[in-house]
């Protein structure tokens, strides 16, 4: 599989998890665990562009994938042709940034990966959409205005 | 929560994996896009030996409009029924039941076919497949059989699908009348606590977790073509279930949600 664009061979027991695998093996600590149920969100990644919850996936299903993480993000907003600024940051994250679309952040990175997915199957969404497109990722500061506001946001400048 | 330990195993064609199916046996699990399965691993409900992977099976992923139906291949995932343009035209109940599922994430994984061997009478998909009158076909060593949808569920969990059997395709009649999915929920991305799907005008009536399998309300689908009212038709919905109990409701309580949301969902597919 390639992670954030490098390739990356390891031998894995077939149950590890992909969320495990990022994290210990790829050494890549952004995607966040948290619920472990498919629920929350925190651990979501892109499998060949479109957001997973990497909790529910084996690395083993990954074989061939081409996986994103936050901490590639930047990188595939330039390979989308999109401006990452000064900061070297997604327009999502930046959005993030400027409408104040976190609180203690451990959703974030779940959330910015969901969002960025949702905004390649739908460039102009209403807010109901994007409230719905977001429906499976939790903030338990409850943050969900801020995050909606950055997520309309980062829809009007791409 | 880390799944026990099991062999993983890649098929690349369907007769591969009912090859891998009869080397295995009754240990081995056919994973495709897991999104029941491996939660059920890490809780280790599920402790299958062998998991044989067709979810990498690329010929099982189509979506063809034929003469009078549409042909899905098993391993089409719902965010593929939620945004086709055929579906949409034959089958709207379908890839509008498809977008109700979970949420975004898990329809980029979760797999048709999938869910109907999974048979879960909570899950939102076998019952529109249901109301559709649609027919699930399955190849084992034996060859190909295709069963009705409506005989295809025999318990919590559990199907006529054989024990060396995939679903490799399932076939939805044209079904452009009028139509509707309730699902009632007390959460985003939740199960229902119970949904009604209607097709063709009321010709087809299911019901989700309002039993151990989704069952179709066959009382208020005769009240329908008997031309009753959608209030009287509704009455019978819940005619001969055996809701289950749960923290989210008790049988009563899902009785009366069956009968509202069946009126609901005739109304909206023009059933006055």
């Amino acid at each position: 599989m390639t992670v954030n664009g490098q390739a990356q061979a390891h031998d894995v027991e077939p149950r590890t998890l992909l969320v495990h695998h990022i994290r210990e093996n790829v050494g890549l600590t952004g995607t966040n665990i948290g619920c472990d149920t498919s629920s929350c969100g925190a651990c979501t990644v892109h499998v060949d562009g479109q957001s997973v919850k990497s909790c529910t996936m084996l690395a083993v299903q990954a074989q061939g994938a081409a996986i994103t993480t936050i901490e590639g993000l930047a990188d595939s907003a330039r390979a989308d042709g999109l401006s990452v600024g000064a900061e070297d940051w997604h327009p999502m994250q930046e959005a993030f940034q400027q409408c104040h679309a976190l609180q203690c952040g451990y959703c974030t990175p779940g959330m910015v990966m969901a969002a960025t997915s949702f905004l390649k199957e739908n460039a102009s969404p209403t807010e109901h959409e994007v409230r719905e497109g977001l429906e499976g990722n939790l903030c338990r500061c409850t943050g969900y205005h801020n995050i909606v506001k950055a997520v309309l946001s980062a829809a009007g400048e791409s | 929560m880390i799944p026990a330990a099991f062999e993983y195993k890649v098929a690349d064609s369907a007769e591969a994996a009912i090859s891998m199916l009869g080397e295995y046996g009754e240990d081995a699990k056919l994973l495709a896009g897991g999104h029941s399965l491996i939660p059920m691993m890490k809780f280790r409900l599920a402790t299958p030996t062998v998991l044989i992977d067709v979810g990498r099976i690329s010929d099982l992923s189509y979506i063809r409009a034929n003469d009078g139906h549409l042909a899905i291949g098993a391993m089409t995932k719902h965010c593929e029924l939620e945004t086709s343009a055929d579906v949409a035209a034959h089958a709207p109940l379908l890839g509008h039941v498809a977008a109700l599922v979970g949420d975004p994430s898990v329809r980029h994984r979760g797999t048709l076919g999938g869910t109907l061997a999974h048979s879960d009478p909570a899950s939102d998909l076998p019952a529109a497949v249901l109301a559709l009158g649609g027919t699930i076909v399955a190849q084992g060593s034996g060859g190909t059989r295709e069963i009705a949808a409506a005989d295809f569920f025999t318990g919590y969990f559990e199907s006529l699908l054989g024990a060396d059997e995939i679903i490799t395709e399932v076939r939805i009649p044209t079904a452009t009348g009028g139509w509707n999915y309730q699902k009632f929920n007390r959460r985003a991305q939740d199960w229902a606590i119970v949904g009604v799907g209607v097709a063709e005008g009321g010709k087809g009536i299911s019901l989700v977790n309002m039993g151990s399998t989704p069952i179709r309300a066959t009382a208020a689908e005769a009240a329908v073509a008997n031309g009753a009212s959608a209030a009287d038709a509704a009455a019978l919905a819940a005619e001969g279930t055996s809701p289950p109990q749960d923290n989210n409701a008790d049988a009563q309580y899902r009785t009366h949600l069956a009968k509202v949301l069946t009126e609901r969902a005739l109304n909206a597919a023009g059933v006055a």
